[in-house]
C-alpha cells in the first residue's frame, strides 16, 4: 500500500512519502477496517431482517446510488440540478421497456438484464450528454430552474407515452431482474439460510453500489473530478487556467444521468409497480436532501444521506405511536394536530433548514467533527 | 374572433396573476439575491387565510383579502428571520435550498390546514361575464388584470418614489454601502420578504377565484412565475409583467388551439408552454428581456 517501512509509519498514521499514498482511497488503516465493517454488516443484513426492512435497505442502496449521481454533478461540478428525477425515469423506462413484459397497454422485449441494465445507464446518459450544451449556458440558481423547466416537460413526456409508461395514474410493472436466466428476485437458500426475494435483489443492488461508489471516488480524483472541483469554485478561473468549461460539465452531466438511470432502473424493481407521476419534484428534492444531509463532494455522504432519507420516515412512522393522540394521529383521516405524513414531511424540510444552516457539510460533516476531536483527544486543538 | 378574444382576455387574466407572483420573486430577488422557491407555498397559505377570513369569519371580502395579506406578511418576516438570516454571506445556493425546505414544511401546515378539501375564497365575481367590446369576457378574468396591475403598480410606486423604497434599492445596489449610509438593510430583508408573500397571498385569492378553487396541490401553479423572471429579468419589475402576460396569453391560447391542431402534443400541453418558453428563453436571452446581465469576476 505503501512504499514507507512499517516501522517508520508506526504512530505517524498520516506520514506519506509518495504522492500516491497520499491518494489512495483508504489512505489509513482505520479507513480500511472500517470499510471492510461496513461492508460486512451490509452484507449480513439479508441474514438477519424481514421482507418489510430489507424492502427498506434495498431501497437505501438505489437511492444511494442515484445520490452518487447527483453528487458527482452538483456536489462535486457544483452544477445544481432539479432535473435528476427526470434521468431516472428515464433509466426506468428504458429498462422497462427492454426487460419488461408486453401487456395490453405497454411494450415489452423481455431481454435479459445483462442488456437493459446497462441500457438503462446508457440512454439517460445519452440524453444528459445532449442536454449538457444546453446547461453549460448558464449558471447557478438560472442552471436549477432551467433543470425545473426540463423536469415539467419530462413529466409531461412520461404521461403522454402511454406506450411506454402506462400513462398518467395507470403505470406499468418494471423490468424483469433476470440474468441469463438466473432470477435475482426469487427466494434463495444462501449458506443455509433462506433469504427473501427482496434480499436476494439488495445483494445484488449492494454489488453494483459498491463498484459504483469506487467508480465515482475515482474519477472524483482523477485530472478529471479535480476539473469538476474548478468549476464549481469559480468557473472562470477555472477556463481561464484551461480547463473546458463545456467538456468538464458534459462530462460529469453525462456521469450523473448514467448513475441516474440504473439508480432509476433498480428503483422500479424494489418498489414495483410505477406511475409516470413518481418521476416528480419531489423525487428531485429528495435527491438534493441526500446529497445536502449526507454531505456534498463525497462519496460516503450521499449513502449515508441515503439511508436517513429513506429510513427516516419509518423511524417517524413506528414512534407516532407512542406520542400523544393529540399531537399525532396515525391515520389520514385522524383528529390529531398532524397526521403521520405532515410530520414526516415537516420534519424532512426542517431537517434540510437545520443541516443548511448549521452544518453545511451534512452527516458526513458530523462525522469529521468527531474525528477530529478523537484524533486531538485530550486536547481541544 | 369569437374564440379568439375570450381567448386572450382569460390569458391576459392568468398571465396578470402569474405577474404578480413574480414580482414577489423580483423584490426578494433584488433584495438577497435569492431565488425564493417558497413562493408557492406562501401563496397556498395565503389562499387558505383569505378563504378561512372570508368564509369562515365572515369578514368583507375587501377586509378578509387585505388581512390575510397582512398576516402573510408576518409569516413571510418571520421566515425571514429564523431561516434566511443566519444564511447572509453564505453562497446563493444554500440560501435558495433553504427557501425548498421552506417549501416543504409550509406546505405541510398548508396541507394539514386545507385537508382533502377544496376551498373558495368567497371571490364576488363567481362566474358572471360582462360585455366588452361585443364580446362576453368573465369578469374575473378582468378582476385578475385590474388587481394584479395595480397591486404591481403600487410595488413599482413605493420602490421608485418613498424613502423606504429608495433604501431598498440602495441595499439591492451594494449592501455594505447601503449599511454605511444608516440604511438597516436587516430591516429590508424582513420588508422585502413581507411584501413578497403579501402579494403571493393576493396572487393566491386570485388563483382561488371562479370556479377552480384551492388544493394543497394548487400550489404547484405558482411555479410557473419562475419562467416569467427568466423569461423577463430576473430583477425586472417592468419585464414580469411583459413577460407574465405574454406566457399567460401563449398559455391559453396554447389551450385554445393546440387539441384542435396539434392533437399529438398529448393533453394538457398548456401546463407545460411556459416551461418551454422558459428554455428557449434562457438560451437566447440568459438575462431575461429587461435584466441587467451579471457581471463576473474570476
Amino acid at each position: 500500500m505503501s512504499s514507507t517501512p512499517r516501522s517508520l509509519r508506526r504512530g505517524r498514521p498520516e506520514l506519506y512519502s509518495d504522492y500516491a499514498a497520499d491518494q489512495a482511497i483508504w489512505n489509513t488503516a482505520a479507513k480500511r477496517w472500517s470499510t471492510g465493517l461496513v461492508l460486512l454488516l451490509a452484507l449480513s443484513l439479508p441474514f438477519m431482517l424481514n421482507r418489510d426492512l430489507m424492502g427498506l435497505m434495498a431501497l437505501v442502496v438505489v437511492y444511494a446510488i442515484s445520490g452518487i449521481g447527483l453528487n458527482l454533478v452538483s456536489g462535486y461540478a457544483g452544477q445544481i440540478s432539479l432535473g435528476h428525477a427526470v434521468f431516472m425515469g428515464l433509466g426506468a423506462y428504458t429498462a422497462a421497456l427492454l426487460g419488461g413484459s408486453p401487456s395490453s397497454t405497454v411494450r415489452g422485449l423481455e431481454l435479459d438484464l445483462l442488456i437493459w441494465l446497462p441500457m438503462a445507464g446508457i440512454v439517460p446518459a445519452l440524453i444528459g450528454w445532449l442536454f449538457a450544451p444546453l446547461a453549460a449556458r448558464v449558471r447557478g440558481l438560472y442552471l436549477a430552474i432551467l433543470t425545473l423547466g426540463l423536469l415539467f416537460v419530462g413529466e409531461h413526456v412520461f404521461k403522454e407515452a402511454t406506450w411506454l409508461t402506462g400513462g398518467s395514474g395507470v403505470g406499468r410493472a418494471p423490468a424483469a431482474p433476470s440474468i441469463l436466466g438466473f432470477d435475482l428476485y426469487a427466494r434463495r437458500t444462501v449458506l443455509g439460510t433462506e433469504l427473501s426475494a427482496i434480499g436476494v435483489f439488495y445483494l445484488f443492488a449492494l454489488l453494483l453500489l459498491v463498484v459504483m461508489a469506487v467508480l465515482a471516488r475515482n474519477v472524483a480524483r482523477t485530472r478529471q473530478g479535480r476539473a469538476f472541483s474548478a468549476v464549481r469554485d469559480r468557473d472562470i478561473a477555472a477556463e481561464v487556467m484551461g480547463v473546458p468549461l463545456l467538456r468538464t460539465k458534459r462530462l460529469a452531466f453525462t456521469l450523473s444521468s448514467f448513475y441516474a438511470g440504473i439508480g432509476g432502473a433498480l428503483m422500479t424493481i424494489v418498489i414495483g409497480f410505477t406511475t409516470p407521476e413518481k418521476w416528480s419534484l419531489l423525487l428531485s428534492i429528495d435527491f438534493l436532501a441526500v446529497v445536502l444531509i449526507g454531505g456534498a463532494a463525497t462519496i460516503t455522504g450521499p449513502i449515508i444521506g441515503a439511508a436517513f432519507v429513506v429510513l427516516m420516515p419509518r423511524f417517524i412512522e413506528t414512534f407516532a405511536g407512542s406520542l400523544p393522540e393529540w399531537f399525532v394521529s396515525t391515520t389520514v383521516g385522524g383528529g390529531g394536530l398532524l397526521n403521520v405524513f405532515q410530520l414526516q414531511g415537516l420534519l424532512f424540510g426542517v431537517m434540510i433548514v437545520i443541516f443548511l444552516v448549521a452544518e453545511p457539510r451534512g452527516l458526513f460533516g458530523v462525522w469529521i467533527r468527531i474525528r477530529n476531536y478523537f484524533k486531538a483527544w485530550p486536547f481541544s486543538y | 374572433m369569437e374564440i379568439l378574444l375570450p381567448s386572450i382576455v382569460r390569458g391576459l387574466g392568468i398571465g396578470s396573476t402569474y405577474a404578480l407572483l413574480a414580482v414577489g420573486f423580483v423584490v426578494i430577488y433584488r433584495a438577497t439575491e435569492v431565488v425564493n422557491f417558497a413562493q408557492p407555498a406562501l401563496m397556498i397559505l395565503g389562499a387558505y387565510f383569505t378563504s378561512w377570513f372570508v368564509i369562515g369569519l365572515g369578514m368583507p371580502f375587501p377586509v378578509g383579502v387585505i388581512a390575510a395579506m397582512i398576516v402573510m406578511a408576518g409569516i413571510g418576516a418571520v421566515t425571514e428571520r429564523v431561516a434566511m438570516r443566519p444564511l447572509v454571506g453564505q453562497p446563493v445556493f444554500s440560501a435558495a435550498m433553504v427557501t425548498v425546505g421552506v417549501f416543504i414544511v409550509l406546505t405541510m401546515v398548508a396541507s394539514r390546514l386545507i385537508g382533502p378539501d377544496i376551498l373558495t375564497v368567497g371571490d364576488p365575481w363567481g362566474l358572471e361575464r360582462v360585455e366588452v367590446g361585443g364580446f362576453a369576457v368573465f369578469q374575473i378574468d378582468l378582476a385578475k388584470i385590474v388587481i394584479s396591475l395595480g397591486a404591481i403598480s403600487a410595488v413599482g410606486v413605493l420602490l421608485k418614489r418613498s424613502r423606504i423604497g429608495l433604501a431598498m434599492r440602495a441595499t439591492s445596489l451594494d449592501q455594505e454601502t447601503a449599511l454605511a449610509q444608516g440604511v438597516n438593510v436587516g430591516r429590508m430583508f424582513s420588508l422585502a420578504w413581507a411584501m413578497s408573500a403579501g402579494l403571493a397571498a393576493l396572487a393566491g385569492m386570485l388563483i382561488g377565484t371562479g370556479a377552480g378553487g384551492i388544493e394543497a396541490t394548487t400550489a404547484l401553479v405558482a411555479l410557473k412565475a419562475l419562467p416569467v423572471i427568466i423569461v423577463g429579468g430576473i430583477d425586472s419589475i417592468q419585464g414580469s409583467v411583459v413577460a407574465g402576460l405574454f406566457i399567460g396569453v401563449a398559455e391559453s391560447l396554447t389551450r385554445t388551439y393546440q387539441p384542435e391542431y396539434a392533437p399529438w402534443l398529448g393533453a394538457n400541453f398548456d401546463v407545460v408552454v411556459p416551461y418551454l418558453i422558459l428554455i428557449v428563453g434562457l438560451m437566447v436571452r440568459p438575462y431575461g428581456l429587461f435584466g441587467t446581465p451579471e457581471v463576473q469576476r474570476v
